[in-house]
């Protein structure tokens, strides 16, 4: 039914290498595992990669004395280029953060009271196997769940699969950026990936769609985003909100919520209409373009008008802007995508709009990415699953495509069908504030027989857990290698660059230690991860020795864009771009994406908007000292005037309730003319209620709590979450 | 004798405050303080609105109220670059140099002295750039000898429009912004 | 002022944001005791100046020690601001010739001699019951007439220094418009006689003095407030910080206390009960002189806080 994705592409190739796998003897081990640091005199310097994000930029870290001192860019890096961004240099925090999980926790009363003993890593595995154990033999191994987010989640991955469960999710698929590669998949064959394969520096003209880039710190696109502005590159923001970027921008264009596929739809008629397209390129590689040509055309920036509130000629000129730069103009895919529940169908718009333009593969559009792929570890074959993964029944969701859909798995947790999921295993991702509907989520903890949290600080979701393991933040641990697909293929590695304050232990020797209990030993032959390192990248001719000294290794540059020699491959059905999709009108959706009207806020309601400030990550950074310290709390932006008609000041605090009468924590007002009316906005990742994180509790108001409703994406299982509304409480 | 200035361009900068945390970091400032901030102004209706995002911290001026006030000499004019520093064992935080900044760039130290921005002339001296500038995402940030015509400082102020803070203040500041 | 002006500043310093408040109530306390003291220096110094020593109940006796007193209390205040304590000494292996800080510091050290010279002249009992040498120097004082004079030229002398730079320190200062006026050492000056005058009289034990100085008071209040006159027409005639400077003490936050306690009752309503007073309408009562010394007193905080507070502003993207 779907097209063959690169991923899936890659996955084949990589079971081949396992397959393969007559070299593990070979393999040395290197250095001594527990190396300390706290001993060394003099200033250390070493490589390792950032964990502030998922971006993974490379770092040195300045390690004086043995007392960690900074954390700089690898100027070796082309992620970083030597630069990191507020998060990455704020990273020693994460070390000193004195509210971390110090040692190996289990629940003493009931789930979410947050009463704890401290056990031993032996008692904590012990208890934890157990149980396991007995979920297999009860229910089955598929009855375990692993919900994990970030490179650290690989060797517990690695536990499961050797475990036998098929299910293994994050909420980076179905909350944040999965609509996009599926509606980029469906047009292009091929995702957008991560990192995004824009080429932002080369780019002439950027529009970006509520993408709000210099709040959204991914440092290579803000890196690159700066060099477009000092280019003079022409900017076109798409936003209820005036951001950091529309400040930047040439044309900025307020537009009201939940409309953009409107805009996007008229643009397009503007661009065909006038006949602004990359003509050569759509007949050489488009497919479909009669038919798409024949239903956008309707879409007159007129009608646009009544959908957008934007003016018709600002959408006319800004089409002939893009289209006088084209193939140079970026039409950005944005990365958190989960909107109104169309959000496959209006990334496929956005898709397609590039489309038109002949960005794809084209210099100052999206390049082609490299991986300096490394061979996998040579493990024995995984035993054969005797279950489907049930994130998503019958293909419920026909294009949710390479990831499980979390709420899929939260969902059958609830329900037991199609059959029982009984434990969580959590790592690092705190699904309290990552998943809509905080009430679905407790529901199904409540039903788990086993729920494990590792986490490097108590969380909200680890307030939940029956056992919390807590885990040496990034500076203090190996990691997998990162070989990001890239402008260049490079591969990166973590390292440890200071001891661990306590008792916190890496992933890896969690997954191991955790393993043998459970006797999946033989899935792990290696002794230490220094092990697994040095083998992987022996199979690729280099070391664990040369890696560490300088933290990359770089592959040769390979041509990145159509015009220098790459040869233009579309992994869809028709090896084409598909202007109109077949595979969605097989499965009953709208081959071309159509516009439709979602609910507006009722009189006295505002909807609630969310997105991310430059110097937090999720709801995972706001303990970090050094990062609190600049941004402890958010606010909620109000526009000016409706703050007057409210009574309401800069510095005011209010409580928010929502429409199904959920009220929030107090949170300060931003009386601005940067927003709407019909709309306010607040930073992500705030308001948190871990008692054990006191630097963290109530600061500020969380927005999740506030999205009790979702629309399911029906392409692909994404949850909509800009679909709430909310009213003020003003006694506080 | 060069005369160190900052020239930051506030088209590239997104405030990110980055250049806070590498100062925090760098020079081991304590929670709470700032030596260096973001500013962000913004004027107009909703949706026609300019805004500009500068980073900001001692402007090293040329005519300093915050040496000439100091009672011990603690608050004075580096050797080398024009630099403004505080001899943290002459001072005896009295506070009046605090109070003598148009730009309120200085605060008390929680050991007693007055401190503020010192341009990382530790870094400077061994021919570093300031970590503000070293580690901005954006490059919105530039070092160098204002005296220098040939500086990459200079030569942006020659090409650019920029602007300072207070000019009225009458204390000459060495950091420019760009618009 | 302008509404669709936002200015954001992710700065938090403590004592610095949102404004500025790093003096707090040591630093009016020592203004004012000092502008206080700096007055009775000068009234002291004139008594001995016309000879009024000669008198056996002149005030000129009893002043310089109550001085030495309440300048000390002064000191300790501000020794108190001092945020580097240790350090303190650095003040006197040092001249700075800029700051007005610094020649306070050695004007203070100057002002403790000329207080001990008066005291001298004739030392109070309990002095000379434990230092006996004390009538000995006291008596070669007074042998001399014109070492007394010098040392009342010198009290005076000093005095006006030392009132003036209380305001000086403050009108240096050109980051806080509202401090930044040459005529602030005026006032404090006069407002620092006037305190003065009101507090000797209050203690007089000598009828002319006593007399004297109520109608001297009402001159300073007076001249004090006309000094205040001049500076908000100075302040209000020059650019827009120094306005909204103005407008602070005039109609904005600090303006109840402005006016009903500096204006009115530190001002206006003892000048009435004096100016009643010495035209012998009413009696002498404490109620002035005590309203006068405290609407002194809060006139130092007034000034010290709103001065902090008033601020140039970022006024390029106008």
């Amino acid at each position: 039914m779907n097209s063959l994705s690169r991923r899936k592409f890659l996955k084949i190739s990589g079971a081949t290498v396992v397959t393969a796998a007559a070299l593990a003897g070979s393999a040395k081990t290197i250095v001594n595992a527990a190396e300390s640091f706290s001993k060394k005199k003099g200033l250390e310097i070493i490589p390792s990669y950032c964990d502030l994000c998922f971006w993974k930029c490379g770092l040195l870290a300045y390690v004086k004395d043995g007392e960690l001192w900074k954390v700089e860019g690898n100027p070796k890096d082309p992620l970083s280029n030597g630069r990191l961004c507020p998060r990455g240099t704020g990273g020693v925090g994460a070390h000193t953060d004195k509210e971390r999980l110090k040692s190996p926790l289990i629940r003493k009363s009931e789930r979410g009271e947050e009463k704890w003993v401290e056990v031993t890593w032996n008692e904590a595995f012990d208890y934890i196997a157990e149980k396991m154990n007995k979920l297999k033999i009860n229910y089955g191994p598929e009855s375990m769940a692993l919900f994990s987010h970030g490179i650290g989640g690989s060797f517990f991955k690695h536990m499961m699969r050797a475990y036998g469960s098929p299910n293994e999710t994050a909420p980076s698929f179905a909350q944040c950026r999965g609509p996009r590669e599926v509606g980029f998949e469906l047009t292009f064959g091929d995702v957008v990936g991560s990192p995004e394969r824009t080429d932002i520096e080369n780019a002439k003209c950027i529009v970006l769609i509520g993408s709000h880039l210099g709040e959204n710190m991914h440092n290579t696109q803000v890196q690159e985003f700066s060099k477009a502005v000092e280019n003079h590159a022409s900017i076109i923001v798409v936003d209820p909100r005036f951001s950091v970027a529309a400040s930047k921008a040439k044309y900025y264009l307020p537009i009201k919520p939940g409309t953009d596929i409107a805009l996007l739809l008229a643009w397009m008629s503007v661009i065909v209409n006038e006949k602004l397209y990359d003509v050569d390129y759509i007949s050489k590689y488009g497919t479909g373009y009669e038919q798409f040509t024949a239903e956008v055309s309707q879409y007159t920036p007129e009608w646009a008008y009544i959908e957008t509130g934007i003016d018709p000629e600002v959408i006319r000129e800004t089409a002939r802007e893009m289209a006088r730069y084209k193939p140079a103009t970026l039409v950005h895919p944005g990365r958190h995508a989960t909107w109104y529940g169309d959000d496959a169908q209006r990334s496929r718009a956005i898709a397609l709009l590039n489309a038109l333009l002949g960005s794809w593969g084209r210099k100052g559009g999206f390049y082609v990415p490299y991986s300096y792929s490394i061979p996998k570890y040579p493990y024995a074959p995984y035993p054969e699953l005797k279950k489907e993964p049930l994130d998503n029944p019958n293909g419920k969701y026909p294009f949710a495509t390479g990831e499980q859909i979390s709420t899929g798995i939260r969902e059958a947790t609830i329900t037991g069908k199609p059959y029982p999921i009984k434990g969580w295993f959590i790592y690092a991702t705190n699904l309290i504030q990552a998943l809509p509907n905080r009430e679905e989520t407790i529901k199904a903890i409540q039903n788990l027989d086993l729920m494990v949290v590792v986490d490097v600080i108590p969380s909200e979701i680890a307030g939940w857990a029956d056992v919390v393991l807590p885990e040496s933040v990034y500076l203090e641990r190996y990691d997998d290698l990162n070989a990001s697909p890239f402008r260049e293929g490079f591969v990166g590695i973590r390292q440890p660059v200071i001891d661990a304050p306590n008792d916190q232990k890496p992933n890896w020797w969690m997954a191991k230690k955790l393993g043998e209990k459970l006797g999946l030993g033989a899935y792990f032959p290696w002794k230490n991860v220094e092990e697994y390192l040095d083998t992987r990248l022996k199979l690729k001719g280099h070391s664990l020795e040369e890696l560490k000294k300088e933290g990359i290794i770089k592959g040769e540059s390979q041509p990145i864009f159509f015009e220098d020699g790459v040869e233009p491959e579309f992994l869809t059905p028709s090896g084409k771009i598909e202007f109109y999709s077949n595979q969605l009108a097989d499965a009953g959706f709208d081959p071309i994406p159509r516009f439709t009207k979602h609910p507006e806020p009722p009189s006295g309601y505002f909807r609630l908007l969310f997105g991310r400030a430059p110097v937090h990550t999720f709801s995972k950074t706001q303990s970090n000292p050094l990062l609190r310290d600049l941004f402890s709390e958010n606010e909620l932006w109000v526009n000016a005037d409706l703050a007057e008609r409210y009574g309401l000041k800069s510095g005011d605090k209010i409580k928010l309730k929502n429409q199904d009468g959920v009220v929030s924590d107090p949170i300060k007002v931003k009386a601005t003319e940067r927003i709407r009316q019909d709309c306010v906005y607040m930073v992500h990742g705030f308001g948190q209620k871990s008692r054990q994180l006191r630097s963290t509790y109530k600061k500020g108001a969380s927005d999740a709590e506030l999205v009790t409703q979702y629309k399911t994406d029906p392409l692909m299982g994404g949850t909509g979450m800009s679909v709430n509304f909310v009213t003020f409480e003003m006694e506080v | 004798m060069p005369r160190y200035g900052m020239v930051i361009d506030t088209r590239k900068c997104v405030g990110c405050q980055d250049c806070v945390i590498a100062c925090k970091t760098e020079n081991n400032i304590p929670e709470g303080y700032n030596r260096d901030w973001i500013v962000t102004e913004s004027h107009g209706k909703f949706p026609d609105i300019q805004m500009e995002i500068r980073t900001e911290r001692c402007n090293h001026c040329s005519e300093t109220p915050c040496v000439s006030c100091c009672p011990t000499g603690a608050s004075h004019i580096h050797d080398v670059g024009g630099v403004v520093l505080v001899t943290h064992e002459m001072c005896i935080g009295c506070k009046a140099c605090v109070e003598a900044c148009p730009y309120d760039a200085r605060y008390i130290h929680p050991d007693g002295y007055a401190d503020k921005c010192t341009f990382c002339v530790h870094r400077v001296e061994k021919g570093e750039k300031p970590a503000c500038v070293s580690v901005c995402p954006t490059y919105c940030m530039h070092f160098g000898d204002l005296d220098d015509p040939n500086s990459e400082v200079s030569k942006l102020l020659q090409s650019r429009k920029w602007h300072v803070n207070l000019p009225d203040a009458g204390t000459k500041p060495n950091i420019f912004y760009l618009v | 002022m302008n509404e669709l002006l936002e200015i954001t500043t992710t700065r938090n310093n403590p004592h610095v944001d949102p404004s500025m408040g790093m003096w707090e109530w040591q630093i009016p306390v020592y203004l004012f005791l000092g502008g206080m003291v700096a007055g009775m220096m000068i009234i002291a110094g004139y008594f001995l100046f016309t000879g009024r020593h000669k008198e056996k109940n002149c005030s000129c006796f009893f002043i310089p020690i109550v001085s030495f007193v309440l300048l000390s209390l002064g000191m300790f205040a501000l020794f108190l601001d001092l945020a580097h304590k240790l350090y303190v000494w650095r003040l006197y292996t040092t001249i700075q010739f800029s700051s007005p800080m610094s020649w306070g510091a050695w004007i203070l050290i100057l002002v403790y001699p000329a207080l001990i010279a008066n005291i001298l002249i004739k030392p109070a009992k309990w002095m000379t019951n434990r230092i006996p040498i004390l009538t000995e120097y006291s008596k070669k004082i007074n042998e001399h007439p014109f070492l007394v004079k010098n040392i009342g030229i010198a009290n005076m002398i000093l005095g006006m220094m030392l009132g003036a730079y209380t305001g000086v320190l403050l009108s240096t200062l050109g980051s806080r418009p509202l401090w930044n006026t040459s005529l602030l050492w005026v006032l404090f000056l006069v407002s620092g006689l006037s305190a003065a005058a009101a507090f000797v009289h209050l203690f007089a034990k000598n009828k002319y003095e006593s007399e004297l100085l109520a109608k001297a008071d009402n001159g300073f209040l007076v001249i004090e407030l006309f000094v205040f006159v001049m500076i908000f027409l100075g302040l209000l005639s020059s650019a827009r910080p120094h306005i909204e400077a103005a407008h602070l003490l005039l109609s904005g936050a600090y303006a109840p206390v402005f006016w009903v306690f500096v204006i009115g009752i530190g001002i206006i309503v003892p000048l009435i009960i004096q100016l009643l007073a010495v035209n012998h309408k009413v009696s002498h009562t404490a109620i002035a002189p005590i309203l006068v010394i405290v609407g002194g007193l809060i006139l130092r905080f007034v000034i010290v806080s709103a001065g902090q507070f008033s601020h140039w502003f970022n006024a390029h993207l106008h």
